[in-house]
């Protein structure tokens, strides 16, 4: 236990030090800085729902980085498998008839997204099982296909006058969290965040219930006792990446069914790549990976809420500087563990 | 370098050396004695504690207690920085070479031969072919390291000791990869190396090429040092029951078996009507490994329900290969495999299990146990399918079959719930021979099955594999503890350069009978 | 004098990749993996502006936008060789490190979200090319730059450098089996160092090359080009010929989607691509087989 979660531990505390630097070096007091910075998440109902809109996203991504780790795998194409994904629940939202009721039309919807997120996931999933491609390599350039593809497309043939994004869906709408609890009022939280808790715990079913999750885990840790237990490794990384994407590609409905209603270029920029300190810093774990996203959310959100004093850019640089910490961390903490607990 | 004969201090000498890596006591009571101009042989079986020996001679660890002396300095606990100074060189039996790079580069890599700022190619390839034509090993400088064969990257490796000024010599099993062609080249540069007033030192199982090469020869056993005499007052059967101890023999007052004892019963013809068809069967099966395309080099035998087959033999002569190839994770290149009548060559690993095929790997942290997963979790492993209903493991039954196993197997401490990795080498083991023997099975492979586990846990894993022969079992035991094959088998085969080299029924199977089966001796006296 | 533009043009676009390809080789062969390349391009065009703003020299904007890339660099070696911090995350992380850190002491020294003021840059024949007032001969001018000259040379210099001197070979021995290079005496970890501070340096060179060409620095001004470039060292299979020929290549089709802008004949989205899915097409072997180096991504006991 000590193992999974001191890292994490160690990578706040730096980062904790490193942020109260930048912030003296803007000549504000830390003090104050993270006070204002709670007050605009968690102290107010529309900072709380932001957080929880922005942790909806992360969640995602988090989990799809996770489900590849656990096979073994570096996922570094939720970037592209989540705007695909939303794009993909953009068209059938388009597509489907306004009239289609709700119930029939979000399920399509959301199923269109997961499609496009595994379709996303099956290339390098694909090239590893079959060649042995690096899927580190494969899944960035891949981001930057999909993302140019996407990008052709709306402007091309999908955008609605000089904006880059197409046109509003006509059915598929996720409400706001607000047409329930007013106090979310303004913000852009939606029921997408019980999709998310929902996946979390289909993840999580996935990999520590299931044969297949048992076997994706040993792939992950020891690839020739998985073979010797009868498991095929490219089967699973194949299937590993292909659940990655969907999940993924889930995450896509978050904004273009529950926020915005369409797809825009770049609608969520960045929540890929956040997705590895998702789960870094939620040691893998699923739910782990919802509080992490939380964690993430909450620095996202409170660096607008401070940016009047300190650039909200101080929460980038702390993000990269917690996923660096409980990487170096990590085998760190492990070695030093090994050390004491062998006797004498 | 040539002293006066008499007086000359001994190129190595190492006393009482003692050496342990936490439990494990790799050498105790271990000396050495080599004197100037010699080619010194040691000998003994996997484990004897040969190469960690050497190891220290060379300075990549010092002993935990003893003296080295090296040209009559203490010397005792050096680096390998100071053992190259001082022309003492060792060639591992994993070569050091960086396969992208040139003869050339590798011979100065570290001891870069310049001109100005650069790399003075062209000097450094006028040095590999000076060393080859002085000892030579002739190698083409200019050639990449990965595109040589074997015999040659070894040649590099010699080179490279050369190129930085050794004078003695070790070498850690170096004709363990070799052809028999390339062994007679080898012996020949050995003899120049000596005849330029080298020293040599040679790690080797094999007796014929102590006899061979060797002046004087060192027999080590069990981390200790049991006999040091001159090649020429030794016979290849003296070594061999130095090596292998008489005190353990088992049944040693038989008749030892004779080199014209035909016993050899490899194909199925020999007198087994009276048995049950054979559980197991393999007819010329020839598996490759990354070294070689003929790792197991077409070999045939049977194993018959209640009948342990033992198959002895030094690592490395192709004993992985054929477990991998049975087992279903390496695929032959040719030859059949069927189990019960059954064709296993096209079954995946899961499919031969389901027909009945156990087995226990050889190496437990590597294949055997997933070492983050529970013991539960392990109990299951290669089984999780009967564990579980539509696709969803059923926990009650992994934990009620974890609670089972750890009492029948008395595996501890008895906790479910621990990582395989907290476990003693005994109760991992334990582990492994639980799932494996605890399900429906006909045909038990096992590996090395008591490799690394204390006393108590052999005796029980011995006596296991002895209760699944009584069940009726076929137990196909590679061990390269000859002891313990001895102990256990209806019949010993001896594997030697992919081969089953003769198979023997217990009643004549002796140590001494078998020594020069294991060593090579036999095989290459009939050769010559 | 269209070819002639269109070679000047190519030669423009392919100066950043050139530089950053060669930081890239450099570390990849040292068996640290480049997937920081943009970040430390990012942090050199920030330093470089930074520099040069303040002293109103370009060559002071080179040095301190070194200087920027080798510490980005440092702190790559530091937790991947030192604390043996899993490359991969941590090349990702110092991407998203260096945005961070531009953006915020943009705001710091600037009081910009956006970009820098005018900095100086080797303007050399600026001058002329405005009496010109041609654009392609604004185009010339500008290529004669030090850093121009500097991306011709980098990739040949690597090449150099790791055939040919003692410290190349273990660079290549070290990258490739680190045992080997321990066994005789080499100092793996000093030489993966040394590796990744001069990768860090070259490539610096290249977001050097672009704040100085801009005469500014703009919030994520490498746009991409830290990992085309890591694109063309894989699709150049770790060779620096074959790399500057991938570079080279990579340019030539962004120039030609530009001359061709006009005709429409080309989404520019699809040229885009091309690095990308070249380099999945490389990775798949199937057209010869990527062999990265050996021990790339490995961390030693």
């Amino acid at each position: 236990m000590k193992e999974k979660v001191l890292p994490t531990l160690i990578a706040l505390a730096v980062a904790a030090v490193i942020g109260d630097i930048l912030i003296l070096s803007f000549g504000q007091s830390p003090g104050a800085v993270y006070r204002l910075l709670l007050d605009g998440t968690w102290g107010n109902s529309y900072g709380f729902g932001q957080v929880l809109y922005k942790a909806t996203t992360l969640a995602f991504t988090g989990l799809a980085v996770t489900l590849g780790l656990r096979a073994g795998l570096f996922n570094i194409g939720a970037e592209g498998q989540l705007a695909f994904g939303g794009f993909a629940a953009a068209m059938v939202g388009m597509w489907l008839p306004s009239a289609m009721p709700a119930l029939l039309a979000v399920p399509l919807c959301i199923a269109a997204a997961a499609l496009g997120g595994a379709i996303v996931g099956a290339v390098p999933g694909a090239l590893k099982a079959r060649f042995g491609a690096s899927e580190v390599i494969v899944t960035i350039m891949l981001n930057f296909i999909v993302l140019a593809f996407l990008n052709w497309i709306v402007a091309t043939k999908l955008h609605v006058g000089e904006l880059l994004h197409t046109p509003e869906i006509r059915a598929g709408a996720v409400p706001r969290l607000a047409s329930v609890i007013p106090a979310f009022h303004g913000s852009a939280a939606n029921f997408i965040i019980l999709l998310a808790i929902a996946a979390a715990l289909v993840a999580w079913w996935y990999l520590f219930r299931t044969r297949e999750g048992y076997e994706l885990r040993a792939v992950g840790l020891q690839p020739p006792a998985a073979e010797y237990g009868g498991v095929k490794l490219g089967k699973i990384w194949f299937r590993a990446l292909v659940f990655a994407g969907a999940f993924a590609g889930l995450g896509g409905t978050n904004y273009v069914l529950g926020y915005k209603q369409y797809y825009e270029e770049g609608f969520a920029a960045g929540a890929g790549f956040l997705g590895i300190a998702v789960a870094m810093v939620g040691r893998n774990h699923p739910l782990g990976v919802l509080l992490a996203a939380l964690l993430f959310a909450t620095l996202s959100q409170g660096g607008l809420a401070v940016n009047a004093i300190v650039p909200k850019q101080m929460v980038e640089v702390l993000t990269a500087v917690v996923i660096i910490a409980v990487a170096a961390a990590a085998p760190e903490v492990q070695r030093v563990l090994r050390t004491v607990r062998r006797p004498s | 370098m040539n002293g006066a004969p008499g007086e000359a201090a001994p190129a190595i000498r190492a006393q009482n050396i003692r050496k342990t890596f936490g439990p494990v006591v790799a050498n105790s009571r271990a000396s050495l004695d080599v004197a100037l101009g010699e080619i010194h042989a040691v000998v003994g079986e996997n484990g004897a504690g040969k190469s960690t020996l050497m190891r220290m001679l060379a300075g990549i660890f010092p002993p935990d207690d003893g003296q080295v002396e090296v040209g009559g300095r203490d010397v005792t606990g050096w680096s390998t920085r100071d053992a190259i100074a001082a022309g003492v060189g060792m060639v591992h039996q994993h070569f050091m070479l960086v396969p992208t790079l040139t003869v050339a580069e590798n011979l100065i890599l570290g001891q870069e031969l310049k001109r100005g700022v650069t790399l003075d190619h062209r000097a450094a390839e006028a040095a590999v072919t000076a060393l080859g034509e002085r000892t030579g090993l002739v190698v083409e400088p200019r050639r990449l390291v990965a595109d040589l064969s074997v015999g040659q990257a070894q040649r590099v490796e010699i080179l490279k000791v050369l190129y930085r000024g050794a004078n003695i010599l070790i070498l850690d099993e170096p004709t363990a990869v070799l052809s028999p062609p390339e062994v007679r080249d080898f012996w020949r540069v050995l003899r120049k190396l000596k005849s330029d007033g080298g020293t040599v030192v040679l790690i080797t199982h094999k007796l014929d090429e102590v006899m061979e090469i060797s002046d004087t020869v060192t027999v080590m056993r069990a981390g200790e040092t049991v006999g040091r005499l001159p090649t020429s007052e030794a016979s290849p059967g003296a070594i061999a029951r130095m090596m292998v101890g008489r005190d353990v023999v088992l049944a040693a007052d038989r008749v030892a078996l004779g080199a014209g004892h035909e016993v050899r019963d490899a194909s199925p013809a020999a007198p087994r009507s009276s048995l049950p068809a054979p559980a197991l069967s393999v007819r010329d099966l020839v598996v490759p490994s990354a070294r070689r395309a003929r790792e197991v080099d077409g070999i045939s035998f049977d194993v018959h329900p209640g009948e342990i087959l033992g198959i002895a033999g030094v690592e490395g002569n192709g004993q992985t290969e054929l477990i991998e190839a049975l087992a279903g994770l390496r695929e032959p290149v040719s030859g059949d495999i069927t189990l019960g009548g059954i064709q296993l060559t096209t079954l995946s690993v899961r499919e031969r299990a389901d027909r009945g095929l156990s087995h226990i790997p050889e190496d437990r942290h590597r294949r055997g146990l997933i070492l983050e997963y529970t013991v539960a979790d392990n109990l299951i492993l290669g089984q999780q399918h009967r564990y579980s209903k539509r696709g969803v493991l059923e926990r009650r039954h992994i934990e009620e079959n974890a609670a089972t196993q750890i009492r029948g197997y008395d595996i501890r401490p008895p906790n479910a719930a621990l990582a395989a990795r907290a476990l003693s080498g005994g109760n991992q083991q334990k582990i492994v021979i639980a799932r494996e023997m605890s399900r429906p099975f006909s045909v038990l492979l096992a590996a090395q099955p008591t490799r690394g586990v204390d006393v108590g846990a052999i005796e029980f894993i011995h006596a296991e594999l002895m209760a699944a022969r009584g069940a009726g079992k076929a137990v196909l035991l590679v061990s390269a503890d000859l002891v313990e094959v001895l102990a256990l088998a209806d019949r010993v085969a001896v594997m030697y350069g992919g081969k089953i080299v003769v198979t023997v029924p217990r009643g004549q199977a002796t140590a001494e009978g078998l020594g020069p089966y294991i060593t090579g001796a036999t095989r290459a006296a009939s050769e010559t | 004098m269209i070819i002639l533009a269109f070679l000047a043009q190519t030669l423009r676009i392919a100066t950043p990749y050139l530089l950053a390809a060669s930081g890239g080789v450099m570390s990849e062969r040292g068996g640290i993996i480049a997937l920081a390349l943009e970040g430390w391009m990012l942090v050199g065009a920030f330093c470089a502006a930074l520099g040069a703003y303040y002293s109103g020299s370009p060559w002071i904007g080179v040095l301190s936008g070194v200087a920027g890339g080798v510490l980005a660099a440092a702190l790559h070696a530091w937790t991947t060789i030192r604390y043996r911090a899993d490359q991969v995350v941590v090349g990702i992380a110092i991407n998203l490190l260096a945005v961070g850190v531009t953006r915020f002491f943009l705001r710091l020294a600037f009081d910009s979200s956006s970009n820098s003021p005018r900095v100086p840059g080797f303007d050399w024949f600026a001058g002329t090319a405005a009496a010109g007032g041609g654009s392609s001969s604004g185009l010339f001018a500008s290529l004669i730059n030090p850093l121009v000259f500097c991306a011709i040379v980098a990739l040949f210099a690597v090449a150099w450098l790791l055939e040919h001197t003692p410290f190349g070979l273990r660079v290549r021995a070290v990258g490739e089996k680190p045992e080997a290079a321990t066994s005789v005496g080499v100092g793996v970890t000093r030489v993966r160092w040394a590796a990744v501070l001069l990768g860090g340096a070259l490539a610096s060179l290249g977001g050097v090359f672009l704040a100085l060409d801009q005469h500014q620095f703009t919030d994520g001004m490498t746009a991409g080009r830290g990992f085309i470039a890591l694109a063309a060292v894989i699709f150049g299979n770790w060779q620096p010929r074959r790399i500057a020929v991938a570079c080279v290549l990579f340019a030539a089709a962004e120039a030609l989607q530009i001359r061709l802008q006009v005709l429409q004949a080309l989404p520019s989205q699809f040229v885009e691509m091309i690095p990308y899915v070249l380099t999945i097409v490389a990775l798949a072997g199937l057209v010869g087989r990527a062999a990265p180096p050996s021990a790339l991504g490995r961390a030693l006991e």
